[in-house]
């Protein structure tokens, strides 16, 4: 069946961190030029061409999502219904959050540690957390399963050993943009001088990070848990190939055999991927006009 | 703390606030990677060999790299060049400020809509009964007489400029707003039209980036998998199809040329991001 | 014979106006100082000269030609930003001769002038540097050096030295006056720091809020503010709360002591009002016709000058005393008498 990398990955979530400025401070954009209405003939035009493009395909989808030969709501309902597809669904938001816990219990102390304690060693840390665009999906799934199959490092003798080792394989790859947003986060609020103040006035450590560092990172830790949610819930390759039963390998399976629910479910994961981005600009952009 | 004395010893008590950090990444990343590494430098009898690495010029081996490289050659361009002019509309165009929220809300999820989804979004759009086919069938024009396949290399790229252009649009956003607006009031101010401006400062400052962008995409294209295969199956053999055939099933009849393959990949992207580093460092300097 | 005139120029942002009614007429070789604090409006007027604001309401004339609403491509006029904003990719060389290169000059001509320029500004060995590689100081005289290529007929500088150490600003500061009175070209010089304004300028427009206070030269606008504003803006200020006791004379009281002021003064007997006096030209325990007794509350030692805070019956008077070897320095406490001639006193209507 269908197994592979998932585009969606590390590499696209990066991109969103830096495009979308997640942890970054919000700052005015700025305008072009002021322009006459001929001088935005050009910008309009691509604005359009663009917005066709990408919008055919989902107008296909709808369109396709109705057409099923028991009436136009009956894909819907039959995807809805099936009884594979809930159990999935759940499956995949389970592990979307334990990705998220995971990789925030690792990330943030290591990048607040790093930024505070060891600057010198930034460059390093910055390079681990590149590491997941060098090594695809296709060849992480294949390099981990043939290194925890078997004596002496079996790990995945259980589904849900398998399963763990999965997240765990989830929350490496979301290093690149996690760090990225709690990194950007961390300069945004000169966290050494934040420490040292919290420290003069009696903190402890965990008190620090609790009390002090977590709020101020609100932000791009809210955007890195949304953006990691919806990069697991739709990621295909590593889940099939350690035969997990999650919602990308249940598409996967009645794409060929029942286009129709597909189409609605494709419909389904659009709106869920449009929610958690459009949450993550929701939430940045009341923390910008904060500021 | 009496007396200004350091114990010897403080510096690598440092360390441990980045050792959960390095066993993760180690465990689940550098380590996995280094055994298919050493593996691939195995021979079927146990000894140390670079015969897989040599086996590498095979056909089957070479043909499907070559389709990766062409598909993420086309569409790392044509995304990138479009990408760009999409970012630079949306941020200098003049545009209402709605369009670009909206636009950059929606490159978010577009760049993470990939995989069975889109593929799926595909053909029901380009796809032999797919919306746009039967439209232009009605208006006279058959795509598929004209050459047109959705489950060809040129199909696949169109359906991963889907997540490419987006890419671009936000990868190339920060380094589009680091223009300073003084540059192109100085270059107004000087006598420099519009074309002016770009062709002698706009462009060349920039170029680090949208070149380094470029490579990302390439490397973005270059290991994606899933896409291509919930549209096509098997049928087109990209070199990640390759490697995810040879995990399910040995298709090339040899084990230590299935991890010569994936370390093939891994060598690509590591060059790739490299590159991509190295001009992303240049840009910062006039941009950050 | 007026070069740059701009007439009842207005800019308003929506409900908010930054700029109102700014009128102004530049001589040719003329160096015009706008002064004034922050969102005065000063800024946004030297945009509109140079094209990148377009006034609400107004005109603006350059040698008898309306560039009101010209483009800033065809205006001729040249502009130093407070950023320096050099091309990144370009080195010093390329930048200067950037306008010339958009105009298709000859390359022989463009490497003339810019070697000219690089003679005037003083960095001929800096011609193949990249900016990255120059301090601040060094930019924004490339930055200069850059708009004065073209040979405009008026050079705009928008705050040029305000991201510049004070050293580097006070000889950045004489130079770029130097190259003006060389090249007699016309200039217009925003700027928040006082000192700046009145040091460099044949003339001060003193803005605020959009509007301007007064327009005079430097001695003018210090010794002859026209209104309390730029009183208060230019240079320091002591204020008296006096009681008028005879009108026509110019007599006041404070604290039971009396004082003559230089002129009539327009409020009635009995008003309370401000007197004003610059700390120069106040003494301590001189022969002055006006004497104040007070206590020393402060001494504060800038180098040339000694600056003395005394309490004056509860007014705090700055009195600047020049420094010299064999001065005895007061002591905070020391009972002493501010001293002040009648004509250093000014009451504003």
């Amino acid at each position: 069946m269908s197994i592979g990398a998932t585009p969606g990955g590390p590499i696209a979530g990066y991109g969103t961190v830096e495009g979308l400025g997640i942890g970054k401070p919000g700052k005015e954009p700025p305008a072009g030029p002021p322009r006459s209405r001929l001088g935005r003939l050009w910008p309009w035009s691509i604005v359009i061409i663009g917005s066709l493009y990408f919008v055919a395909p989902l107008v296909g989808t709808v369109r396709m999502s109705l057409r099923h030969s028991k009436g136009a709501g009956a894909a819907w309902t039959l995807i809805l219904g099936n009884e594979n597809m809930w159990p999935a669904f759940l499956q995949s938001i389970v592990n979307g959050l334990a990705t998220i816990v995971v990789s925030l219990v690792v990330i943030v102390p290591t990048a607040y540690w790093v930024t505070l304690k060891l600057p010198k060693l930034r460059p390093i840390i910055e390079f681990i957390t590149l590491l997941p665009f060098v090594i695809p999906g296709v060849v992480l799934v294949f390099a981990l399963i043939r290194l925890y199959s078997a004596p002496p490092l079996l790990l995945t003798r259980t589904y849900e050993s398998t399963r763990l080792v999965m997240i765990c394989a989830y929350a490496a790859l979301s290093f690149p943009y996690m760090y990225r947003a709690v990194d950007n986060g961390l300069r945004a609020i000169n966290v050494r001088s934040l420490t040292e103040a919290a420290q003069s006035l009696g903190a402890g450590w965990p008190t620090i990070l609790i009390r002090v560092i977590f709020p101020n990172l609100r932000v791009a830790l809210i955007s890195g848990a949304l953006l990691t949610f919806a990069i697991v819930l739709g990621e295909l390759t590593i889940a099939l190939y350690m035969a997990q039963k999650t919602l990308a390998p249940f598409m996967a399976d009645i794409v060929r055999n029942k286009p129709f629910e597909a189409a609605a479910l494709t419909l389904i994961m659009f709106a869920l991927t449009w929610l958690s981005l459009g949450m993550i600009s929701f939430v940045t952009n009341r923390a910008g006009r904060k500021r | 703390m009496g007396g200004a004395r350091r114990p010897p010893f403080r510096i690598s008590w440092n360390w441990v606030g980045i050792v959960p950090f390095l066993a993760f990444a180690g465990a689940f990343l550098v380590l996995p990677t280094v055994v298919l590494g050493l593996r691939a430098l195995e021979s079927p009898d146990g000894s140390t060999t670079l015969e897989n690495f040599r086996n590498l010029a095979t056909p089957v081996v070479m043909d499907s790299f070559r389709l990766s490289v062409k598909i993420s050659l086309i569409t790392a361009i044509v995304g990138g060049i479009f990408g760009f002019l999409l970012a630079w509309s949306v941020l200098l165009g003049g545009l209402p400020r709605p369009v670009r929220s909206l636009l950059t809300t929606f490159s978010g999820v577009a760049s993470n809509f990939a995989g069975v989804p889109l593929a799926s979004a595909f053909i029901n759009t380009a796809g032999r009964i797919g919306l746009i086919t039967v439209l232009l069938k009605a208006a006279g024009f058959d795509i598929y007489k004209a050459g047109f396949d959705l489950y060809s290399f040129i199909g696949i790229s169109v359906v991963y400029l889907y997540f490419q252009f987006p890419l671009m649009v936000l990868v190339i956003t920060p380094s589009i707003e680091g223009l300073k607006r003084e540059w192109r009031e100085a270059s107004e101010n000087l006598g420099a039209s519009a074309f002016q401006y770009w062709r002698h400062v706009g462009l060349p400052v920039l170029m680090p980036s949208i070149l380094g962008a470029m490579i990302l995409l390439f490397g973005n294209s270059f290991g994606a998998h899933a896409t291509a295969f919930a549209l096509t199956g098997g049928n087109l053999r990209l070199a990640t199809i390759l490697i995810g055939q040879q995990i399910s099933g040995d298709v090339l009849q040899n084990p230590g040329l299935g991890y010569a393959v994936a370390m093939g990949m891994v060598g690509v992207m590591a060059i790739s991001i490299t590159i991509y580093s190295v001009l992303q460092r240049r840009s910062e300097r006039w941009l950050a | 014979m007026t070069y740059l005139t701009l007439e009842g120029v207005r800019k308003a942002f929506g409900d908010s106006v930054a700029v109102e009614d700014f009128s102004l007429a530049v001589e040719p070789g003329e160096f015009v100082s706008f002064l004034g604090p922050s969102g005065c409006g000063k800024t946004t007027t030297l945009r509109m000269v140079a094209g990148f604001e377009q006034p609400t309401a107004g005109r603006i004339t350059l040698a008898g030609e309306d560039i009101t609403n010209s483009r800033p491509a065809k205006r001729d006029v040249g502009m130093v930003f407070q950023s320096y904003a050099l091309f990144p990719n370009m080195n010093v060389a390329d930048n200067i001769g950037f306008g010339l290169k958009v105009k298709d000059t000859p390359k022989t001509e463009i490497s003339g002038r810019v070697g000219e320029l690089l003679e005037l500004i003083g960095l001929p060995e800096k011609a193949k540097a990249y900016p990255y590689e120059l301090s601040g100081g060094q930019q924004q005289r490339v930055a200069l050096a850059r708009a004065l290529a073209i040979r405009p007929k008026v050079l705009l500088l928008d705050e040029p030295l305000s991201a510049l150490d004070a050293k580097i600003r006070d000889e950045l500061r004489n130079e770029i006056r130097r190259i003006q009175r060389q090249l007699q070209i016309t200039t217009i010089y925003v700027t928040h720091d006082q000192e700046e304004a009145l040091a460099l300028s044949d003339r001060v427009v003193v803005m605020s809020r959009g509007v301007i206070e007064q327009v005079g030269s430097p001695f003018d606008i210090y010794n002859y503010p026209a209104t309390h504003f730029v009183a208060s803006f230019v240079g320091r200020l002591n204020r008296i709360p006096a009681v008028v006791v005879d009108a026509a004379g110019g007599v006041v009281e404070t604290g039971g002591r009396q004082f003559r002021t230089n002129t009539a003064i327009s409020q009635s007997v009995g008003t309370t009002v401000e007197v004003l006096l610059r700390p120069e030209e106040l003494e301590l325990d001189g022969t002055e016709e006006n004497q104040l007794a007070g206590t020393v509350e402060n001494v504060s030692f800038l180098g040339s000058i000694v600056r003395v805070v005394v309490d004056v019956g509860g007014t705090a008077l700055t009195v600047d005393i020049f420094n010299e070897r064999l001065l005895h320095l007061p002591q905070i406490g020391q009972p002493t008498s501010v001293g002040f001639p009648p004509h250093a006193c000014w009451i504003p209507a």
